[in-house]
């Protein structure tokens, strides 16, 4: 397998910027993500986790959001510098995007076939003729688990689970070399999330394809998952394998949360242990570390000045809590 | 394979003919336009509509005359079937032309917001200030008399309705999440506006443009009433009223006869407008 480095976010950051305020919505966001590779991108609602998947794609708001510095390298480009013409050239075709509700993003007036058709029209670049589009259309349904024989049909004749099943469809036509899924199952039942988030795994191994997983869900990291990022305020608090963060010998207290607010089977709770309290107001960040108005962890310094990156391996972690030990970088 | 692609159109249908004026509306409609289609091979251009024969004036009803004759002792039912195709050949170009081109306008204005928007409803509104009717009089005046120029007025009158009607059913569906997943796919704007957005805002244009050929063809006929739409001796059924309400007093059957014609195209019309209306919005049927 190749395993070379496909995407890179250095010190991304991005601003929402209307007439009364401004939202700092990324601030200082470092990825990385070789070829074939899971990361999956958890955090609270806010937490800037679809602002980074549009800033991959140049999707942004337009007029409203900016990216004010750092710099994002997809497969040898630079993305802050492309031009919309070569940004067309990337979506849909290098990086496809599956977005959260797949109930509005087909098109409802539309054979749910041409909409497949459609991308693989768009990026015709193998000069693929009108036959054998259609032959690839056949093959990405079935691919998905659809008789192709319903490729005439509309949207609303399926039901949510196929429709996502058609979103994946449309997204992996092109053979992508980077999936970006913002919280794919969200909008679907349980059985239903698991059955599409197993053959999501299956494809992704199948056709080598990079994922970028954002959920708010640890248990669906858990599941396909191979590099974990945590976010928090426009920043990631923590990052490393699935291992890494796991195996909770060192976490971020943030992190700590989230796993303290999932049910566990095993042991009898009566409540789970949410986090405290809000996100904080990204117009308006506390000063030092984002999260130390909540942390139950919290000490002095913490109020005053940013943390520092702790790494371990692979691991790493932004907190006061292991930086005056230990092994800081930067 | 075709019977689910056409499900959508079959349940229109089935939903349409349950409506008995909509049905009514279309029948009425059809038997127009099939008069108007036939009407050349019935009768002659130059010897049964224009030409004058003046023993045979003010004849009334007969079975070579159905409807009697007018003033210049020409056929009034082979008139009127002529100006059929005249009438519905003005309300079919005009109403397309100002829905391609209004069209046009108020999708741009709507997708792309901002400026331009305010650019061009600005404009489409100094037209909307001035009554349609009087805008069409104001071109004709200025270009003079004649189908094309009566065609080209009543357009420019009617751009500025389409513009806005477009505009309101883009402003909506242009946040739709179809959209967002459509650029992420690398699709280019036009192909969104026309490919993406315009199908789903199919049903009131269509709709809208049935209802808009009813009006055209009275505006037209208004036109021509008045002088300045289609000239003597063409047949067209505004002209016919025109030159038929001087005798009005001997022989009524020159005024009715026309004014029933636009009368049954402008109603047929609009009941098969109502009825598309109800059928292609399903929540109106409850």
């Amino acid at each position: 397998m190749d395993n070379h480095m496909l995407l890179e976010l250095k010190d991304l950051e991005v601003v929402y910027q209307t007439d009364f305020e401004n939202v700092y919505a990324l601030n200082k966001v470092t990825l990385s993500l070789n070829a074939g590779e899971t990361l999956g991108l958890v955090g609270e609602t806010g937490a800037g986790k679809t602002t980074t998947a549009l800033s991959i794609l140049k999707l942004l708001p337009k007029n409203i959001g900016k990216i004010t510095g750092g710099s994002i390298m997809f497969d040898g480009v630079d993305i802050v510098k492309a031009t919309e013409g070569e940004m067309r050239k990337i979506r849909g075709n290098k990086i496809s995007m599956i977005f959260q509700d797949p109930m509005t993003s087909l098109n409802p007036v539309i054979p749910v076939g041409e909409q497949i058709a459609e991308s693989l029209e768009l990026h015709n670049t193998q000069g693929r003729t009108a036959a054998e589009i259609e032959q690839r259309v056949d093959q990405m349904l079935e691919l998905v688990g659809i008789s192709p024989n319903r490729k005439t049909d509309f949207p609303h004749q399926f039901s949510g689970g196929m429709k996502q099943r058609v979103v994946i469809a449309i997204a992996l036509a092109c053979d992508p070399a980077l999936l970006i899924a913002d919280e794919p199952t969200t909008a679907l039942d349980v059985t239903i999330q698991a059955q599409v988030l197993a053959m999501m795994g299956e494809l992704k191994e199948k056709l080598n394809t990079s994922l970028i997983l954002i959920t708010h869900d640890l248990g669906i990291v858990a599941q396909i998952c191979d590099k974990v990022a945590v976010m928090y305020a426009g920043e990631i608090i923590e990052s490393g394998t699935m291992e890494d963060v796991f195996s909770r010998i060192e976490n971020h207290p943030y992190t700590v949360g989230l796993f303290g607010s999932i049910p566990n089977l095993e042991v009898s709770t009566l409540r789970l242990a949410p986090i405290n309290g809000l996100m904080p107001d990204p117009t308006d960040l506390p000063k030092g570390c984002k999260f130390h108005p909540r942390c139950p962890k919290c000490m002095d310094i913490c109020k005053t000045e940013s943390p520092r990156v702790y790494e371990t391996g692979t691991h790493q972690i932004m907190c006061h809590l292991f930086t005056q030990e230990g092994n800081v970088i930067q | 394979m075709n019977k689910t692609s056409t499900s959508q159109w079959y349940q229109v249908w089935v939903r349409f003919r349950k409506n008995k004026s909509a049905i009514l509306g279309m029948v009425i409609f059809i038997l127009l336009v099939i008069i108007a289609l036939i009407s050349p091979m019935i009768y002659d251009y130059n010897t049964d509509i224009v030409t004058q024969n003046l023993r045979n004036r003010l004849q009334p009803p007969t079975s070579e005359h159905p409807l009697g004759t007018d003033a210049f002792g020409r056929d009034v039912f082979a008139r009127i079937a002529y100006g059929a195709r005249v009438s519905l050949l003005i309300g079919f170009i005009v109403v397309g032309a100002s829905l391609v081109i209004g069209g046009f306008i108020g999708a741009i204005a709507g997708y792309f917001g901002g400026i331009l928007d305010n650019v061009l409803m600005r404009i489409m509104d100094v037209f909307l200030a001035i009554p349609q009717i009087l805008l069409a009089i104001a071109v004709v005046a200025a270009l003079g008399p004649g189908i094309t120029n009566l065609i080209i007025a009543l357009t420019i009158s009617m751009i500025p309705a389409y513009a806005r009607l477009l505009r309101s059913l883009i402003l909506p569906l242009k946040d739709a999440e179809y959209v967002e997943a459509a650029k992420a796919s690398g699709t280019n704007t036009w192909k969104i506006i026309f490919g993406h957005l315009l199908p789903n805002a199919m049903g009131p244009l269509i709709v809208n443009s049935t209802l808009a050929v009813g009006k055209t063809i009275v505006s037209a006929a208004g036109m021509s009433f008045l002088g300045l739409g289609i000239s003597p001796p063409n047949p067209e059924w505004g002209a016919m009223l025109s030159e038929g309400k001087e005798y009005i007093r001997y022989a009524p059957n020159l005024v009715l006869y026309p004014g029933m014609a636009i009368m049954l195209a402008v109603l047929s019309l609009n009941l098969l407008g109502d009825g598309l209306n109800d059928a292609l919005d399903p929540r109106l049927k409850q």
